[in-house]
C-alpha cells in the first residue's frame, strides 16, 4: 500500500505537464485550429523559463516567464495561421523546429546550472489521511494548479457563454461568423492561451521535474500532448484520464523493472503508447467514440469580403 | 488601421514561381542578418550553405543521397495528407521497413546470390505497407484518429528494433554490442557508377516521383485522393469509397517509407543498429509542404533542405555555428515559404 | 661575400618561418549528443579545450555536435574535406562509418571511441570506469541503510554490465547483505525520464542511488528525497552538494593531449588505449558527505587499484548462475573479457535483457 501511494505521487507529478499541455492544445483544436507547434512551446517554455529564473532568481518567476515564452510562439503561430491563413500544420511543424532552435540557443549559457526546489505545497487535515494523504496532496502548487484549470477549462468550455461561442466557431467557422461571432478573435484567444499552457509545463519541467535545463528536454512530450487531445475525443476529464493513464504505465514499467520482472525493458516501454490504443479500441467497443474532432479543425478561415 | 485578407480572382503562373523564391529570399535575407549581427562571415556561410554542396562533386552527391529517402517519404505523405489523412508515423514504417529488410540480409548472410537485394526491398516495401496499414484499419473499424495510432506506433518500432537488435539479432562476434552482422556485398545496395557514390536507391526515388506525379495528376486514383481531401462528402457521392482511400493511401505511405527505410539501411547503415531512424519521417512532412503536396516539387524540397542540413555540419566546423541556430533557419525559412504562399492566394487590405 | 650568404640565409629564414607557423594542426570531434548535455559528450569537449590550452597556436579545434550514428559517416568525412588531420569519433555508433572513411582518407589520424576495430590509420580507446564502479560501490555498500541501492542504466552493453558488476563487487566486498535493484532508462539522455527511474527505485527502498546515464537528473531525485547519490560523466556536485557522494569524472584531457601531440610530432601510431584510474583516464569526483573511515577505505582503494594491487575482477568471478568465469588475465579478468561482458555476477537479483 506503501509503495502504490508513492508511485501515485510519481504519477501525478508525470502526468501534470501533460494535462497542462494538453488542456491548452485542447482548447485550441476545440475552436478549430490545430496547432503542432506544442512541442515547440513547451521547450522555449523551458528554455525561457528557466533563464528567467536563474537571472531572477526566482522559480515562481521563471514559470511566469516560461508561460509567455510559450504564448509568444504561439502569437508568431497566430499570425501565420490566423492572420495569412497559412497552413496550420506545416506552420505549426515550423513552429516547432523554430522553438527547438531557439531554445537551445537560448539555453546554452545556462547548461549545468541547478535550481532549488519549489516547496511543496500541504493541504492540511486532507495531507493526514493515512497512505493517500501524502501522496495526493502534498505536492508542489503547480500540480493543484493543473487540477483547477481542469475545471476551469471544463466549465468555461461546457457551461460559460464564452465556450459556447468558441465551440460553435469550432464546429463551423462559416456559420458562426454568418452569425456575426468574431471568429478569428475567439481562435487568437485560444491560441495564446494554448501557448500559455505549453510554455508553464515546460517551464514546470526545467524548473520543477528536473530542476536544471538541457537540450531537447522535453522530449517529445508535446506530441504525446497532442495524442492525448486527439484520445480526448473532445471532453476535458478524458484528457486528464489519458495523461493520467499515460503517465501510470510510463512509471509502472520503471517499476517492474525494478523489481525484477522478467519482461525485457523494451516491451515495458511500448506499454504506455500501446495502451493508449488499447484503451482508445476500448472505448469505440463500449460505443463511446467521443465526440472527436471539431468540425472545421485545421481549416483556415478568411472571412468573405 | 485593421488589415484583412482578401482572396486573389487569379494568380498568374509568374506569382506562382516567383513567390517560393522570393520567400526564400527573404529567409535568406533575415539569416544573413543574423549571422552579420553576431560577426559571423557572410561569405563563408554562403559557401558553406550554398557553394559547398553545390559545386563540389562530394556535396552534390551527398545531397543527392540525403535527400533520397526524404523525397520517398515526402512522396507518400503526399498521397495521405491531400486525402486529408495524417500519418505522422512514417518514421515508424521508415523503420519497419529497414528492420525487414535487415532480417532478410541477415537470414541470408553468407549466401551470395542475386534475389536478396530485391527479396530486402520488397521485404522493406511490404513490411511498411503492413505497419502502415495499422492506423488505417484503426481508423476504418474504430474510428481512432490516425494523427494518435501513427505517432504511437513510432515508439513501438523503435523500441522493437531496440530489443531485436540487442538480443536474438545480434552479431555474436560483436563483442555483445547492439548490432547485427555487417551486410555483405549481395546485400548491399551498390553504387550506380564506378566512382560514383550514388547508389541505386537514387535511381528508384526518382522514378517513384514521376510515377506519383502522374499518377496524381492523370488518375482516376490521383483524382479520388484530392477530392476525398477536399470535397469528402461529394467524393463519397461520386463512389469513392472513404475506408478503401484511407488504406489505400496509408500503403502507399508506408510502403514508401519502408522502402526508404531499407534502402538507408542497405545502401548507407549496412547494418541494423538501434538508431537507423534519424527523424526522416517528420522531417519529410515539412519537405512535402515546401514542396506544395507537389511529387516535383517534394523532389526539389528535399534538395533544399538536405542542402541546409549539410551545410549545417561544415557550419558548425566553419563558422563555429551551433546546429541549433540552422534549425532555427529552417523553421523561419518554412514560415516564409508559408507566408508567400499565402499570399499568392490573397492579398493584404485594409479595412 | 659574407653578406650575400647571410642575406641569403635571412630570406630563407623568413620564407621559412610563416610557412612552418601556418602548419597548425586541425583536430576534429565528433559527438553523439549535444555539448550541453553535462555528461559524456560534455567531457569529451572539455577534452577537447583542453587541447586548445595546452597546445595552444599549434591547432585548431573544431566539433560537429548532435550526429546521429546513421549521419556520421557524412560529418566525418566532412571533417576530412577540411582538412583535419587527427578526428576524434566519440561513441561506438561511429565505428563502420569511422572506418569507412578512414579508408578514403589514409593520412588522416582516426580514434575512435568504446569501439574494437583499428586500422592503420584508426586507433581506438577507451576507459575503464569499472575501477570508478568498483570503488562508488564500496562506498555505497558502507553508506546505505537499508541495503538497497538503486542503478539507474542506460542500455545493457557490455561497458555498463561491467559497470554494474564491478559496482555490486565492491558493495558487496564491504556489505554481504547489500542487494542491487536495477532499472533501464533505455536512453542515455532524457532528464525526465531518468529522474521517473530514480524515483522508481527509491520508491522501492533504494537509499543510495547511481546511474550511467547522463543528466543529473538521478542524483537530483535522490537529493530531493534525503538519499544519497553519485555523479556520473562529470562532476555534478553543485546538483546536490548535500547528497553527492563522490563522481566518476570521464578525464580523455591527459590522453586527447597525448595523442595531438603525437600526431604534432609524427609519432602517432595506432593501438588500443584501456586505461583507468593508473592513468588518469578516470578520475574519482570528492568524497564528500561521509564519515571519515568511509573516505579513508575509498582513497585507499582508489590507491590500491591505482597501483596495480587491487582490480575490480579479480578472479575468480562467478556469473549469476553460479559457473565461474574462465580466468583469461592472469589473476584477474583480461581486457577483453570485460569488455564484452554480457552477465551478472552472482547475488544481482536481475535478469539482463537479452
Amino acid at each position: 500500500m506503501e509503495l502504490a501511494a508513492l508511485i501515485l505521487a510519481t504519477v501525478i507529478t508525470a502526468a501534470t505537464p501533460l494535462v497542462i499541455a494538453g488542456l491548452g492544445e485542447h482548447v485550441v483544436e476545440r475552436s478549430g485550429v490545430l496547432n503542432l507547434g506544442v512541442e515547440g512551446m513547451m521547450i522555449m517554455g523551458a528554455a525561457v523559463g528557466f533563464a528567467g529564473a536563474v537571472l531572477l532568481d526566482s522559480s515562481w518567476t521563471g514559470l511566469v516567464i516560461g508561460a509567455l515564452a510559450g504564448m509568444a510562439m504561439a502569437a508568431v503561430f497566430g499570425l501565420f495561421a490566423l492572420g495569412l491563413a497559412t497552413n496550420q500544420v506545416a506552420t505549426g511543424l515550423a513552429i516547432t523546429i523554430l522553438g527547438l532552435g531557439l531554445a537551445g540557443l537560448i539555453g546554452q549559457p545556462f547548461v549545468g546550472q541547478p535550481r532549488p526546489p519549489l516547496a511543496p505545497l500541504e493541504i492540511p487535515g486532507l495531507v493526514a489521511i493515512p497512505h493517500l494523504g501524502p501522496a495526493l496532496f502534498r505536492q508542489d502548487a503547480v500540480v493543484y494548479l493543473s487540477l483547477v484549470l481542469v475545471l476551469a477549462v471544463g466549465w468555461v468550455l461546457n457551461v460559460s457563454r464564452a465556450g459556447l461561442v468558441l465551440r460553435g466557431v469550432g464546429e463551423s467557422h462559416v456559420s458562426a461568423h454568418a452569425l456575426g461571432l468574431p471568429v478569428l478573435k475567439v481562435r487568437w484567444q485560444a491560441v495564446l492561451f494554448g501557448g500559455l499552457c505549453a510554455g508553464l509545463a515546460g517551464a514546470y519541467l526545467s524548473l520543477v521535474y528536473t530542476r536544471f535545463w538541457s537540450p531537447g528536454m522535453t522530449a517529445g512530450r508535446g506530441w504525446i500532448a497532442l495524442a492525448l487531445v486527439v484520445f480526448a475525443g473532445g471532453r476535458v476529464w478524458r484528457l486528464m484520464a489519458g495523461a493520467y493513464l499515460f503517465g501510470a504505465i510510463l512509471i509502472a514499467q520503471l517499476h517492474a523493472q525494478a523489481g525484477a520482472i522478467g519482461i525485457p525493458s523494451q516491451f515495458l516501454s511500448m506499454l504506455p503508447y500501446l495502451m493508449t490504443i488499447v484503451a482508445l479500441i476500448v472505448l469505440s467497443l463500449a460505443g463511446r467514440r467521443g465526440a472527436g474532432a471539431a468540425g472545421s479543425l485545421g481549416q483556415p478561415f478568411v472571412p468573405e469580403r | 488601421m485593421a488589415l484583412a485578407l482578401a482572396p486573389r480572382r487569379s494568380v498568374s503562373r509568374l506569382r506562382q514561381v516567383l513567390t517560393p523564391l522570393v520567400a526564400f529570399l527573404v529567409a535568406l535575407i533575415v539569416a544573413g542578418s543574423v549571422l552579420a549581427a553576431m560577426g559571423k562571415s557572410l561569405k563563408i556561410a554562403a559557401e558553406v550553405y550554398i557553394v559547398e554542396p553545390l559545386t563540389s562533386s562530394w556535396g552534390v552527391q551527398e545531397v543527392i543521397l540525403k535527400a533520397t529517402p526524404l523525397t520517398l517519404i515526402a512522396i507518400g505523405l503526399i498521397f495521405a495528407i491531400r486525402a486529408n489523412r495524417w500519418n505522422i508515423g512514417a518514421e515508424g514504417q521508415y523503420v519497419i521497413g529497414g528492420m525487414a529488410g535487415g532480417a532478410v540480409a541477415i537470414a541470408t548472410h553468407g549466401m551470395g546470390a542475386p534475389w536478396i537485394l530485391p527479396a530486402m526491398l520488397a521485404a522493406g516495401v511490404l513490411a511498411g505497407v503492413a505497419y502502415g496499414a495499422l492506423p488505417a484499419l484503426l481508423r476504418n473499424r474504430f474510428g481512432i484518429s490516425e494523427i494518435l495510432s501513427s505517432l504511437m506506433l513510432v515508439y513501438v518500432a523503435e523500441l522493437l528494433l531496440d530489443y531485436l537488435v540487442r538480443g536474438p539479432w545480434r552479431d555474436p562476434k560483436a563483442y555483445n554490442f547492439p548490432k547485427s552482422v555487417n551486410f555483405d556485398a549481395a546485400a548491399t545496395l551498390g553504387p550506380i557508377a564506378e566512382g560514383l557514390k550514388l547508389h541505386w536507391g537514387v535511381v528508384l526515388a526518382l522514378v517513384v516521383v514521376v510515377v506519383a506525379a502522374l499518377v496524381l495528376a492523370r488518375s482516376l486514383f490521383g483524382f479520388a485522393v484530392s477530392a476525398t481531401g477536399e470535397a469528402p462528402r461529394a467524393a463519397n457521392f461520386a463512389g469513392f469509397n472513404d475506408r478503401r482511400l484511407t488504406m489505400q493511401v496509408f500503403a502507399i505511405s508506408g510502403g514508401l517509407a519502408g522502402l526508404a527505410g531499407v534502402i538507408e539501411v542497405s545502401a548507407n547503415i549496412g547494418q541494423l543498429q538501434p538508431s537507423i531512424g534519424q527523424g526522416y519521417g517528420f522531417t519529410a512532412i515539412i519537405v512535402a509542404f515546401l514542396g506544395r503536396l507537389n511529387p516535383m516539387g517534394a523532389l526539389v524540397a528535399a534538395l533544399a533542405l538536405s542542402m541546409l542540413i549539410i551545410g549545417s555540419e561544415t557550419a558548425q566546423v566553419m563558422l563555429k555555428l551551433p546546429f541549433d541556430m540552422t534549425r532555427a533557419f529552417m523553421g523561419l525559412l518554412l514560415l516564409c515559404v508559408l507566408a508567400g504562399e499565402a499570399l499568392t492566394r490573397f492579398r493584404l487590405v485594409r479595412t | 661575400m659574407k653578406k650575400v650568404v647571410l642575406g641569403a640565409v635571412a630570406a630563407l629564414a623568413l620564407a621559412a618561418g610563416p610557412a612552418m607557423a601556418q602548419q597548425k594542426l586541425k583536430v576534429g570531434f565528433i559527438y553523439v549528443g549535444p555539448v550541453g548535455d553535462f555528461g559524456w559528450s560534455y567531457q569529451h569537449d572539455q577534452g577537447r579545450i583542453a587541447i586548445e590550452k595546452a597546445l595552444g597556436d599549434k591547432v585548431e579545434t573544431s566539433y560537429i555536435e548532435n550526429v546521429p550514428e546513421p549521419d556520421s559517416a557524412r560529418a566525418i568525412e566532412q571533417l576530412a574535406r577540411t582538412g583535419h588531420k587527427l578526428i576524434f569519433t566519440t561513441s561506438f555508433g561511429f565505428m563502420e562509418p569511422t572506418l569507412a572513411v578512414a579508408k578514403k582518407y589514409p593520412d588522416v589520424k582516426f580514434e575512435h571511441a568504446t569501439g574494437f576495430k583499428r586500422e592503420k590509420n584508426v586507433a581506438t580507446y577507451s576507459a575503464k570506469f569499472h575501477e570508478g564502479r568498483y570503488v562508488i560501490g564500496q562506498i555505497a555498500g558502507k553508506m546505505t541503510k537499508s541495503n538497497t541501492i538503486g542503478y539507474v542504466g542506460a542500455f545493457p552493453i557490455p561497458e555498463v554490465v561491467a559497470g554494474i558488476n564491478a559496482f555490486y563487487l565492491g558493495a558487496k566486498s564491504v556489505n554481504p547483505n547489500v542487494k542491487l535493484k536495477i532499472v533501464w532508462a533505455n536512453t542515455w539522455f532524457d532528464p525526465g525520464k531518468e529522474g521517473d527511474a530514480a524515483k522508481a527505485l527509491l520508491d522501492q527502498g533504494a537509499d543510495v542511488i547511481t546511474q550511467h546515464t547522463d543528466s543529473p537528473a538521478p542524483l537530483q531525485q535522490a537529493a530531493g528525497r534525503g538519499k544519497l547519490a553519485f555523479g556520473q560523466a562529470s562532476d555534478m556536485s553543485k546538483f546536490a552538494e548535500k547528497n553527492i557522494l563522490s563522481s566518476i569524472i570521464d578525464d580523455w584531457a591527459p590522453y586527447y593531449v597525448e595523442r595531438t601531440k603525437a600526431a604534432l610530432d609524427g609519432t602517432w601510431a595506432s593501438k588500443d588505449t584501456f586505461d583507468g584510474i593508473a592513468k588518469g583516464k578516470v578520475k574519482m569526483g570528492p568524497y564528500v558527505n561521509m564519515p571519515d573511515d568511509v573516505k579513508a577505505m575509498a582513497v585507499a582503494t582508489e590507491q590500491a587499484i591505482r597501483e596495480g594491487k587491487m582490480d575490480p575482477f579479480k578472479c575468480p568471478v562467478v556469473k549469476q548462475d553460479g559457473s565461474t568465469v574462465e580466468c583469461k588475465g592472469g589473476d584477474k579478468l583480461s581486457d577483453e573479457q570485460v569488455t564484452s561482458m554480457n552477465f551478472y555476477v552472482k547475488g544481482i537479483d536481475d535478469q539482463l535483457p537479452k
